[in-house]
This record gives C-alpha cells, sequence and structure tokens, in this order.
C-alpha cells in the first residue's frame, strides 16, 4: 500500500512539474528564441544548478558517511588476514575520496565558470604533450603502489600455509542449506562424490563409506570454530554454484559443483567478545529498537523480534528461489567450549543408518 | 591516405526510384531510417527494463506487501499483490539482459554507428545497405522473442543475465530455467549474429567509404569510438555465441561441458567432467569487453557534444584516440576480475587485477581531457551538454571504485555485494544511458528534422541526475556494509535491519527517476511531430552531417559528396570569422592545419 501511496504521490509531483513546463514554454512565445538551442539566460541557469548539482554530490557523501559510514565491513575483522583487508580498503578509500572530490570540482566549477556568452572567445587550445604526460604518469604512480600492495595482500590471504598445521572444515553447499563437515581427529576429510549421497542411509554428503578417513568425520548444521586457530575450508556443492560469504572475516569463496575450492583463515575474536564490542553492543542496539517498531511483523513470520549478534554464512551467488535465505550460524569460541561442543556430535559412522 | 571517395562518385544516386511505404519505412536498407529503427525499438525495450527495475525496488523497499502494480503486471507471479520470490530473479535476470544488449548495445550502438558513420565520413550509405538491413531485422526477432519469453508458464530466464550453470542449465533447479532459458539463449544468439552483421558492416565501411580528405586522424572520435567497438565486437562476441550454444547442447543433448557431479532433487544426474568455471570464462571473455562495447560509444558522442558545445577542439586528439585503443586492448585481457572466488588458480587472479587496474590509466587520460575540454570553453548549456558532463560525472564516481573491485583482495568482501551494482549501474549503467540521451538530445534534429524541447530536456536532465546519484551512491554503502545483491527480500537477516531506512531512500529516488523518464517519453514522441523545426546546422557544428539538407534524402547529399579539408575540432580557430570551422571548408591561404 505504502508503495502504491508513493507511486501516486511521484505521479502527482510529475504531473505538476509537467505543467510547469509548459507555463515555462507559453512565457517564451514571441521571444526570439532560435528554436530550442540555449541561451545566454539558460547558460547562466544551468551553470549555476551545475554548482548546486557539485554541492548535492559533496552532500550525498556526507549524507552516506554520516548515516551509512560505520562501515562494519572496515573496521572489527574478526580474523587475522582481515586487518590487512580493512588497512588496503581505508587507503584506496582515501585515494578515491580525494580524487572523486578534485574531479567532480573541476568538471563542475568549469562548466559553471565558463559558462557560454555571446560574443566571448574560446581559447583554442588542442594539446599539450606535458599535460597528458602529467596525468598519465600520476595514475601510473598511485596504481602501482595499489597494485603492490594489493597483491601482496592477495597472495598472503590465498596461500594456504600448510605448515600452520590448519583445522581442515567442508563447507557443503546445496539448495537451499549449508552443512559442514569437520575431519575429525585426523583432520583428513573422507573422500566423497555426490554419486555416493544415499539418502536412506543418512549418508547425505556422498562420503566413502569405506574410507578410513571418513569414518571420525563429522556433519553439522552449525559451524563451530575455536578462536586463533588456523582453518582450511575445503567447499563443494552438490547442485548450483553457490558462494559462501562471511563478511565478518573478510573470506568468500565459489562452491563448484564436480570441484573442490578453498579458503583459509584464522578467526581472532569469539562470538562472546564480538558482541561485547563497543561498536557492536552500539550497532545491535539500533538493530532492536527498529525490529521493536515492526515487532507485530515480525512475530508474524515466526522470528524472534530480540536480536543478538551472530557471525553468519551467507550463500553470495544466485542459486535459486530461496537463495535470499541460504544460511548458516557461525560461533567462534575457545578451544575448550569447543572440543566439548564437537565431542557432543556424532561421528560419520555412527550417524549411519544400519540396514 | 583515403582516396576512396571514387566509390561514392555516382552522385545521382537514389534520385529516381520509387519507394513504397514497406522500402521506406519497414525493410528499408538506409542507414538513417534504420537508426530511427533501432532507437525506437530500443526505447521500447528500455521502457520495458526500467519498469522491471522499478518493481524491483518496491520489492526490496517493501518487502512481501501488496501492492497493485504488482498485481496488475505480474499476473499469477504476484498472488494477491504480494510478488513471487521466483519472478524477482526474473526481473533481474531479463532487466540485466535487456539494459545491456538490447538498450546499451543495440539501442545505443545500432542507432548512432548507423546513422553516423555514413554521415560523418561522407558516404552516400553503409557498405552493405542489405545487410544492414537484415542487422536489424535480426535484433528485433530477438527483442521479440525476448518478450515472449516473459510469458511462458514456468517463467522466464532466472538464472541472473551471466546465466551460470548449473542453475541455468536444470530446469530442475529452477522454473525459469526450462522454456523460458530456451528462449533467452535464442533471442541471444540471434542477437549476436545481429550484432555481428552490424559490426562487420560498421569496420568496413569506416575502412573504405571515407570521403576525400578523411584520413584517419581527421575523423570525429564519435567514429573512432564506433570504429573500435565494431572490433571489439566481432572479437568478443562470438565467443558468447559458443558458450550458448554448448549450453544448449548441454541442455538439450546431454553433453557435459559445464556439468559434473550433480544430485539434485533426489537423483544423481550423468554429467561428468565438465566445469561451470569454464563456461564463467567463456561468458566473461564477452561479457567484460561487452561493458566497453556499451560505453566506448557513448564516450564518442560525449566527446563530440563536449567539443561542440564548449565551442573548443577536443583536448588531446591523440591522446583520446590512443586511450581508445588502450581501452579496446585491455579489455579483452581483463574478463578474469569477475573470477577472482569463483576457484580459478590465485594466480591467475594476480595477473588479472595487474591488468585491470591499468585501465585505469587510459580512462583517467579520457577524464582529464574532457574537463580540460571544458576550461576556457564558452560552454552552451544545451541538454545535449547536460548530459555529457553528467556522463563524465557519473564516469568518474562509477570508475573510481572500480579500483576497489579489481583489487583481488578487496573483492573477497565485496564480491556480489551492492557494492558491484552501485559500481557497474554509474560507470557503465547510468554513464552510457547520459551518453545515449546526449546523442538524442544532440542528432534528434538530424533524425527527425525537428528540435526536442529543450525545456523538458532540462527537466528531464536535473531529475535523472539528482536521482541517479540519489540511487547509486549511497548503494556503496549498503553494500560495504556486506548486503549480498539478488535478494529477494533482506527480512531473513536482522544483521541488515539497520540498512532498510536507506534501501526506502533509494527506492524512492529509483521510483522518482523512473516516472521522470515519462517526461523525455513525452518530449521524444511529441517533438517528432510537433517541434519546431530545426535549421540544417543547429548547433553550429563541424562535423559533415550538419551540410546535409534537414530533409532525409537517399544518397544523403543532393550533390557531390563534399571533401574534406580539416579534422573536424576546429572550434574558436583563431582567424575565422564564426567560431566554428566546418571540415568541408578549405583551408585559407597560410592557414595551418594544426599538427594534432
Amino acid at each position: 500500500m505504502t508503495a502504491f501511496l508513493t507511486l501516486i504521490i511521484v505521479l502527482f509531483v510529475a504531473v505538476a512539474i509537467w505543467q510547469m513546463v509548459k507555463i515555462f514554454d507559453l512565457a517564451q512565445v514571441g521571444s526570439t528564441d532560435n528554436g530550442q538551442v540555449a541561451t545566454d539566460k539558460d547558460n547562466t541557469i544551468n551553470a549555476y544548478l551545475m554548482m548546486g548539482f557539485l554541492a548535492f554530490i559533496y552532500l550525498i557523501t556526507i549524507l552516506s558517511f554520516w548515516y551509512l559510514g560505520d562501515l562494519p565491513l572496515v573496521s572489527n575483522a574478526a580474523s587475522e588476514h582481515g586487518s590487512e583487508i580493512d588497512n588496503l580498503m581505508i587507503i584506496s578509500m582515501v585515494v578515491i575520496f580525494l580524487v572523486q572530490t578534485l574531479t567532480q570540482f573541476l568538471l563542475h566549477y568549469f562548466a559553471f565558470k565558463y559558462k557560454g556568452e555571446k560574443g566571448r572567445q574560446a581559447l583554442f587550445y588542442a594539446d599539450n604533450n606535458t599535460l597528458e604526460a602529467i596525468w598519465t604518469f600520476i595514475p601510473v604512480i598511485v596504481l602501482a603502489g595499489l597494485i603492490i600492495y594489493g597483491l601482496f595482500t592477495w597472495t598472503s590471504i590465498m596461500n594456504v600455509d600448510e605448515s600452520d598445521d590448519p583445522m581442515v572444515i567442508e563447507l557443503y553447499a546445496q539448495q537451499f542449506n549449508w552443512k559442514a563437515r569437520y575431519s575429525g581427529e585426523d583432520n583428513v576429510l573422507g573422500l566423497a562424490n555426490v554419486r555416493l549421497i544415499d539418502i536412506d542411509k543418512a549418508n547425505i554428503l556422498g562420503l566413502d563409506e569405506s574410507d578410513a578417513n571418513a569414518q571420525d568425520d563429522v556433519i553439522t548444521t552449525e559451524l563451530h570454530l575455536p578462536v586463533g586457530r588456523p582453518i582450511l575450508f575445503k567447499m563443494r556443492s552438490q547442485d548450483v554454484l553457490h558462494s559462501a560469504y562471511m563478511p565478518h572475516f573478510r573470506a568468500q569463496m565459489n562452491c563448484v559443483p564436480g570441484m573442490i575450492t578453498q579458503f583459509g583463515f584464522t578467526p581472532t575474536v569469539t562470538t562472546e567478545e564480538m558482541r561485547q564490542r563497543p561498536e557492536i553492543v552500539e550497532k545491535v542496539a539500533n538493530i532492536n529498537q527498529i525490529r521493536k517498531e515492526n515487532s507485530a511483523a515480525i512475530l508474524e513470520k515466526g522470528q524472534d523480534p530480540f536480536y543478538q549478534f551472530d557471525y553468519l554464512l551467507l550463500c553470495n551467488k544466485i542459486c535459486g528461489r530461496s537463495h535470499y535465505n541460504m544460511q548458516m550460524k557461525i560461533i567462534v569460541e575457545t578451544q575448550e567450549e569447543y572440543d566439548a561442543w564437537i565431542k557432543e556430535q556424532k561421528l560419520f559412522k555412527d550417524s549411519l543408518v544400519k540396514e | 591516405m583515403s582516396a576512396h571517395a571514387d566509390i561514392n562518385a555516382h552522385d545521382d544516386h537514389g534520385h529516381h526510384h520509387k519507394e513504397t511505404f514497406v522500402t521506406k519505412y519497414i525493410f528499408s536498407q538506409d542507414h538513417k531510417m534504420i537508426a530511427k529503427q533501432y532507437l525506437i525499438t530500443g526505447t521500447i525495450m528500455g521502457v520495458i527494463g526500467v519498469l522491471m527495475s522499478m518493481m524491483m525496488r518496491m520489492q526490496i523497499a517493501w518487502p512481501e506487501e501488496p501492492n497493485v502494480l504488482f498485481e496488475a503486471l505480474l499476473g499469477k507471479w504476484a498472488p494477491g499483490g504480494v510478488m513471487d520470490a521466483d519472478i524477482y530473479l526474473a526481473l533481474v535476470t531479463i532487466h540485466g539482459t535487456i539494459m545491456v544488449f538490447f538498450v546499451l548495445t543495440a539501442g545505443l550502438s545500432g542507432t548512432f554507428s548507423n546513422l553516423l558513420i555514413p554521415l560523418q565520413i561522407g558516404a552516400r550509405d553503409m557498405a552493405s545497405g542489405f545487410l544492414n538491413m537484415i542487422s536489424y531485422w535480426l535484433f528485433f526477432t530477438s527483442s521479440i522473442i525476448m518478450v515472449i519469453s516473459l510469458f511462458v508458464e514456468a517463467g522466464p530466464a532466472a538464472a541472473g543475465w551471466t546465466i551460470y550453470p548449473p542453475l541455468s542449465a536444470l530446469p530442475m533447479a529452477q522454473g525459469g530455467s526450462g522454456l523460458g532459458m530456451t528462449l533467452w539463449l535464442v533471442s541471444m544468439a540471434i542477437f549476436i549474429a545481429s550484432s555481428l552483421l552490424g559490426s562487420l558492416n560498421y569496420i568496413v565501411t569506416v575502412i573504405n567509404l571515407r570521403t576525400k580528405g578523411m584520413s584517419m586522424t581527421r575523423l570525429p572520435l564519435t567514429i573512432w569510438a564506433f570504429f573500435v567497438t565494431a572490433i571489439i565486437g566481432v572479437v568478443s562476441f562470438p565467443v558468447l555465441l559458443s558458450a550458448a550454444l554448448l549450453l544448449i547442447m548441454d541442455r538439450s543433448f546431454g553433453t557435459s561441458f559445464f556439468l559434473s557431479d550433480i544430485f539434485i532433487q533426489g537423483e544423481v544426474l550423468h554429467y561428468h567432467g565438465g566445469s561451470p568455471v569454464l563456461f564463467e570464462h567463456l561468458f566473461w571473455f564477452l561479457g567484460h569487453p561487452e561493458v566497453y562495447i556499451v560505453i566506448l560509444p557513448a564516450m564518442g558522442l560525449v566527446s563530440e557534444i563536449i567539443a561542440t558545445n564548449a565551442r573548443k577542439p577536443i583536448f588531446g586528439y591523440r591522446a583520446m584516440i590512443m586511450s581508445i585503443l588502450a581501452i579496446a586492448f585491455l579489455s579483452t585481457i581483463v574478463w578474469g576480475h569477475h573470477m577472482f572466488i569463483s576457484g580459478m588458480n590465485p594466480f591467475l587472479g594476480s595477473v588479472f587485477t595487474f591488468t585491470t587496474l591499468l585501465i585505469a590509466i587510459p580512462s583517467a587520460v579520457k577524464a582529464f581531457n574532457w574537463i580540460t575540454t571544458i576550461w576556457k570553453g564558452n560552454v552552451q548549456m544545451n541538454p545535449a551538454m547536460l548530459f555529457s558532463i553528467g556522463f563524465v560525472s557519473t564516469f568518474i564516481t562509477g570508475g573510481l571504485t572500480g579500483i576497489i573491485l579489481g583489487d583481488s583482495a578487496l573483492d573477497i568482501n565485496v564480491h556480489d555485494t551492492y557494492f558491484v551494482i552501485a559500481h557497474f549501474h554509474l560507470v557503465m549503467g547510468i554513464s552510457a544511458l547520459y551518453g545515449m540521451f546526449a546523442g538524442i538530445y544532440h542528432w534528434f534534429p538530424k533524425m527527425w528534422g525537428r528540435m526536442l524541447n529543450k525545456n523538458m530536456g532540462y527537466l528531464h536532465f536535473w531529475v535523472t541526475a539528482i536521482c541517479a546519484y540519489g540511487v547509486f551512491f549511497p548503494m556503496h554503502f549498503i553494500g560495504m556494509a556486506g548486503l549480498p545483491r539478488r535478494y529477494y527480500t533482506n527480512t531473513n537477516f536482522p544483521l541488515f535491519d539497520d540498512l532498510h531506512n536507506a534501501n526506502v531512500v533509494i527506492s524512492v529516488f529509483a521510483l522518482v527517476g523512473g516516472v521522470f523518464q515519462l517526461v523525455y517519453l513525452y518530449n521524444f514522441f511529441s517533438s517528432m511531430f510537433i517541434g519546431k523545426k530545426a535549421v540544417q546546422n543547429p548547433w553550429r557544428s563541424n562535423t559533415l552531417e550538419w551540410t546535409t539538407p534537414v530533409k532525409h534524402i537517399h544518397g544523403n547529399w543532393p550533390g557531390a559528396i563534399p571533401h574534406v579539408h580539416r579534422w573536424s575540432y576546429d572550434y574558436s580557430k583563431p582567424g575565422h570569422d564564426d567560431d566554428f570551422v566546418p571540415q568541408n571548408v578549405p583551408l585559407k591561404e597560410g592557414e595551418e592545419e594544426l599538427q594534432h
């Protein structure tokens, strides 16, 4: 309904302004207007509007930073490599911000300052190799810096150091949910292929039942990670492309049917610690305020109106009808808490339905 | 260098043969009529594409609320006026397909390459009028098939405009991957055939049919842009065609090019040994050059319009040509930046980061050259000029964030979020649309012999400019907060609840901006019939198209084809009475042609 009302209002505004244009047109009847080409008056009005528009660009930048600029993804990283990405992001944004502010100013200010006037002569100025060289080499230098910094960061993130003895976990995607498979005591995932899936025996991820490494694997629907321990995720998908997106850890990798992809990181902040962080406390309070106002609608959907911060794994590659609701909770906890939790889970060999 | 005038020397061509309604308006071989056909078809497709985006924005801002508009337009896909999740993905898909291919490739390049190449190089028509006609009618056919696919029982294609398999290959994965996807593929295959015929024609025409004196270094930048665009199209579109054919094979004939090891809806499929990543490579081998196929013609139009309206030569003509060539070359070796996290080797990611960020250099050169062209000009604020300045503005804003997305390390975290949507809509969506609007306001008198109403043009520009920033600027921030794109609703993530107000604001800007395009549509269609009659050279421009009579004639010039004596940017040249010197005016005694 709100949408409809908005549309009606928009329509009325459009009609009103339409009429204003008509009046403006009628007022010009009899003038020596040469068939819809800009006059000096048009030049002046639009030149001032150019400056107004420049102000609008700056204003919307400031407002966006003011209301949306807590930028949860350039601060409060919960993984070891996260702060590297955040630093690079901040440097890139500063560069972009400076260039944007300056070039938009030049563009709109020149359009304003050199607005057309009858009798004025433009400067015949066609070329200047020095200027061209300047604005070729300045971007070259700035970009060289960004490229080198970026490539070092990328390489250090993507190269998994096996000597760190990372804990191997499989993320398994299917329309429309996630499963995690822990590799157990041996830290080796058992062989698996979707052709081995046997729903009747509850072998839902297609593990090779004869593989010794598979016996102690553990399949869960929540992702628990011990803090400070390097993790190596192996991703699989059984049907279409999915993407395992863990924004708080600055981690993302596609899950591709027919191949195993990987991404490694070390979580550094437990869920409990993150909930205590002042920025998160403020954000959660704000969200709960909003949810309180809409509590009726939220209850109707069967959701809990009270929100508590949790890390999330989201699907970030279009995968079909319920793509928008394909998520899994991630819990980062201390080694002891993790050990206690994993001990309660069923091993693969015990989870199979015996015939 | 270009002594090809003889080819066009049959000066009385076209004066005698009779035209029927059908040969003049429908199966026309005249490039000016074909340009108009492209423009009107593109406009109609554009209306459909924009309406779809408005419906998506309403759904995002007011999710799961009954909406009369949905009920009216979506029918069974919006029971009780509540949008269905499947149709949302279909809207995402078809909006992208229509805007990128049907509006900004065919509508933009098809219109202006056809209109301007013969007129600005001094040719009587395209090299092959017949192929040109076939090209348009193939485009028309593909448009019709795409529109028909919207009415398929199981829904139109809904796998995103990138149609990644397996989602697009398996009807059991998604309703839209059945007949809807088949029609999408057929439509695109025909579209590619149309695009190739058009591109080949443009290339041949520019190489062979330039008038006497029109050397490559006297060509207006518009022609350079169309020429290079056509070359990119010929190089990259066939790769998409092959990808589409292989996908058709996988879908209908049981091959396994892109599919392997799939278990869906309780059964294992037979596919073995293929890889979806292969499809991604093939798709983006066209998909990335495609954004330059969209933006280069807009750059060409804008260069021409800025020079004309600033009454100054374009600054750094040779640097502009070099940067077009550099962009064209680089555009074919950067496709992997869409695939940093696709599972391909991270080393490849490093290579593609390097080549991608290099594109910023020629882009920066172009932006600074446009700004310098305006500097110390005598800027005539015609609507076309406003849209051109708007183009430079959004191109800068959108282009700069490419530095973040092209950097593989940063892409990890903003990939497929609203940050990407903001980036590419500004840099190639809005910018290319502005280029197209600029071209339409500027060359409308050449197409219809009448002027567009300038006040409606001003209103159209300013509201559109404000709404475009209002929609896409805050989107960067929503993306940086981690909100994924292509979500039907965000209500399942309390984490994103605090972004909802921003989404409402964005939607309001989008709706206002969308509705205001009515001002333009009214201006466009009414001015064809009741607009002020145009004079021969309303913008006091140098290029050859303004030496043709206002009334269209077959063969363009009633007498001999004009010869060219100078480049097209002699604006405000000292020693001349007027502030423009058309290209067909001989050099005065002692006048030097600028060593540009």
